[in-house]
């Protein structure tokens, strides 16, 4: 595997599939009686959060503290794109105390990548969330939790998502969940299309190794797992589409709808859900819907990324010198 | 004042020459002229070019001194080989009044690296709403000819309008930074395949073709003259020469990083490559390039936008925009127009030297033939010259260029401004 995981198409098929079974290694300890391993003891790890995700903050800290790290939470909110300098001045800091790892959410996409590309800091810098760009735990957890439902827990296990048919619906264009999903999905061998108006699909789209259709209807029969992602609604005002009744109308997912999906098929949503408007409560409510245990499984799955990154393809006592590029 | 003897340029690209200054003039050119009492250059081989005229520097003096002041960004003008650069409008405060375009003037005056022309702001402030006091700055002693709001587009259609009529009264002319603002909200690089696959904000072609569709069109209504500045997409070449062919006075410049640098360089999420109109694509840059051959775009312009380190040394979003140009113009000109058969150096003395002077009204001074009689202001290239580009040999105050590392050809080995050198054997005088 790579030093850093900036994004889910720096994913190779086999290193995917070595997160999603590490993954399932790791979601057993969640149900021992002590949900702890000594693997990274004594390694500390930033969770570095220049914009609110309470959930991603909580689902990383979790993992670290199963594995036994030391967790330094640092929220610099509103600062970065203001006063530029502050990412690379925050990591140098971070550096200089001596963090093994950084988590990263930034509301620029590029942020992560530049953090771990740029000289100002060694240690493995792990994509929580950039910009419009990627979310790569966020799609091995969608990936594992398909693979669960799709292929199977244990039998599941050495084995990707060939042939599997993945729909991603809603805001395509500001959504680093459906980047990051088209990548890694694509690599694990899933046919991908994405839906929406044709205003929430980028421009360039053409080259993404996926399908895009403007119609719901059509393409849910055809579904294995269907994913619904958050129209924020500050897209309403900026002329997106007519009305919140018309998009919900045209690719909400309500219990009607839900009806011609395959009886197998799943409903994933990576949440916030906006109740009523992307997805009915009775859909989001139902048991094919999947997004606690999406919520769940993004903690096996990111134990496994740092395990991997920090303790996985190395002895953890004997890390690559930190200081000789930087100092 | 003493004589120099330039022997054996190839003047233009021509054939070898004698050229003989005597004070601030040419005094003779021709072959085996006499070397008697004049220092002589060994120039064999060189390439002679009239002094280069930048229609499109960012000087930031008056306000933001610490990116360049008119003396540091003179001074990276003549190692560049470049004898008198316009200075854009946007500095702080701006230059929208007599008084502000009269300091630049004096500051470039009291330089002696290059003359500054300064660029007066067509609307208060830049700010798109009233006209800026366009006949007083034209009066002033800086004699204003060129107005551009640049960095910001005259988005207003009526301002455009009585901006391009008013200025006919003196002759002058529009200089249009083509950017539909609507369109361009939260714009971070070139709307396609890679702002898709990035996540940033895109800016699309049709932001830029829109405002050039538009501002021809107004431009053909009340008879007057308009200048597109840095052209970077091929449907910007495309209306341009449709325009033309329909008769319209309009001339487009192109920057030299639109003619070498595409989009997929912001893979990198380095902000060195963040510039607006932003990199665009191959099919744009080969565009660019057959525009600039046959003449469609008039110019080439550097639109030298010097930014310090810290304005560059962070996220993409957080960046500033734009990249240096004027010490490696001449360079990627000579790698993307010359080397590849599109231009010989005529065609680049056209484009790098007479026709802006003569777009900026400064034909009188600069851009002017190299024969007996004329203002002394030359250029001398190393063609055979190559190197790797190395900013901390810069005499700009800013570093933020794309080029480093990157081979480029050529290298100006002597600059002369008036007869005077301003740079002897590559380096400042």
């Amino acid at each position: 595997m790579k030093r850093h995981l900036i994004s889910a198409a720096d994913l190779t098929r086999d290193d995917a599939v070595l997160i999603l079974d590490t993954a399932e290694e790791m979601a057993r300890v969640a149900d021992r009686p002590i949900k702890k391993l000594p693997t990274l003891r004594g390694r500390t790890i930033c969770n570095l959060f220049f914009e609110d995700s309470t959930r991603t903050r909580i689902s990383f800290e979790a993992a670290e503290k199963r594995l036994s790290a030391d967790v330094i939470n640092f929220a610099a909110k509103g600062s970065s794109v203001s006063k530029g300098e502050s990412l690379k001045d925050t990591a140098q800091t971070l550096e200089a105390m001596g963090v093994d790892a950084v988590v990263i959410r930034h509301g620029a996409s590029g942020a992560p990548y530049r953090l771990a590309n740029s000289g100002w800091i060694d240690a493995p810098v792990i994509n929580a969330g950039d910009g419009t760009h990627q979310h790569p735990t966020q799609a091995l957890l969608d990936a594992f939790t398909m693979r669960r439902r799709l292929v199977g827990r244990d039998a599941g296990l050495g084995k990707d998502l060939a042939g599997r048919r993945i729909t991603i619906v809603g805001d395509i264009l500001h959504s680093r969940v459906a980047r990051s999903n088209v990548d890694l999905l694509h690599t694990l061998g899933a046919e991908v299309t994405l839906v929406a108006p044709p205003t929430l699909v980028p421009v360039g789209v053409e080259t993404w190794p996926c399908e895009v259709s403007y119609s719901l209807d059509e393409v849910l029969p055809k579904s294995d797992a269907v994913m619904m992602l958050r129209v924020q609604r500050e897209r309403m005002n900026a002329a997106f589409f007519p009305t919140e009744r018309e998009y919900s109308r045209r690719y909400g997912l309500d219990a009607a709808r839900m009806a011609r999906m395959p009886e197998h098929a799943v409903v994933m949503h990576p949440g916030p859900m906006v109740r009523g408007m992307e997805i009915t409560a009775e859909v989001a409510d139902s048991d094919r819907c999947t997004v606690v245990e999406q919520v769940a499984n993004g903690v096996s799955v990111r134990m496994a990324v740092l395990y991997l990154l920090l303790g996985g393809s190395e002895p953890a006592v004997t890390a690559p010198s930190r200081t000789e590029e930087t100092k | 004042m003493s004589k120099i003897l330039i022997r054996g340029a190839k003047v233009l690209g021509g054939e070898a020459q004698d050229v003989l200054i005597d004070g601030e003039t040419i005094a003779a050119t021709g072959a085996d002229l006499s070397a008697d009492g004049a220092t002589v250059i060994e120039a064999a081989g060189q390439v002679l070019l009239p002094g280069l005229v930048d229609l499109h520097t960012h000087l930031r003096e008056p306000g933001r001194e610490d990116s360049e002041t008119v003396l540091t960004g003179t001074r990276a003008a003549a190692s560049g080989g470049y004898t008198a650069v316009f200075a854009m409008a946007n500095t702080f405060p701006v230059a929208d009044t007599a008084g502000v375009v009269e300091q630049v003037y004096r500051l470039g005056k009291e330089s002696g690296y290059c003359d500054v022309q300064p660029i007066g702001a067509v609307t208060i402030g830049l700010e798109g709403k009233k006209l800026s006091e366009l006949g007083a700055m034209h009066e002033s002693a800086a004699r204003v000819t060129v107005f551009s709001d640049d960095g910001k587009c005259v988005d207003d259609a009526v301002i455009m309008r009585r901006a391009l009529e008013y200025v006919k009264a003196f002759g002058g002319v529009i200089a249009q930074h083509a950017q539909e603002p609507r369109l361009t909200e939260g714009a971070q690089m070139n709307e396609g395949i890679v702002s898709a696959e990035l996540g940033l904000g895109g800016w699309p072609a049709v932001a830029e073709e829109s405002i050039i569709a538009r501002d021809v069109l107004l431009a053909e209504h009340v008879g007057s003259r308009v200048h597109i500045c840095h052209l970077s997409t091929a449907g910007s070449v495309e209306i341009v020469r449709w325009a033309k062919s329909r008769g319209i006075d309009v001339t487009a410049e192109v920057t030299p990083h639109h003619l070498l640098l595409t989009d997929e360089l912001v893979r990198s999420y380095n902000p060195v490559y963040k510039v607006n109109p932003p990199l665009r694509t191959e099919r744009d840059v080969m565009a660019l390039r057959e525009a600039l051959a046959d003449g469609t775009i008039d110019i080439v312009a550097t639109d030298h936008a010097p930014h310090p380190h810290e304005d560059k040394d962070c996220e993409w979003a957080a960046a500033a925009m734009g990249m240096v140009g004027l010490e490696t113009a001449l360079s990627v000109v000579q790698q993307t127009m010359v080397e590849t058969g599109l231009l010989d150096w005529a065609g680049v003395a056209e484009r790098m030297s007479f026709a802006p002077a003569r777009i900026g009204g400064l034909s009188h001074r600069h851009g002017r033939p190299v024969s007996a009689g004329e203002p002394a202001n030359l250029t001398l290239v190393d063609t055979s010259y190559r190197g790797v580009v190395d900013p901390a040999g810069f005499a700009s105050r800013s570093r933020n260029t794309p080029y480093e590392g990157r081979e480029l050809p050529g290298r100006v080995t002597h600059t002369f401004l008036r007869g005077r050198t301003t740079v002897v054997d590559g380096k400042l005088a």
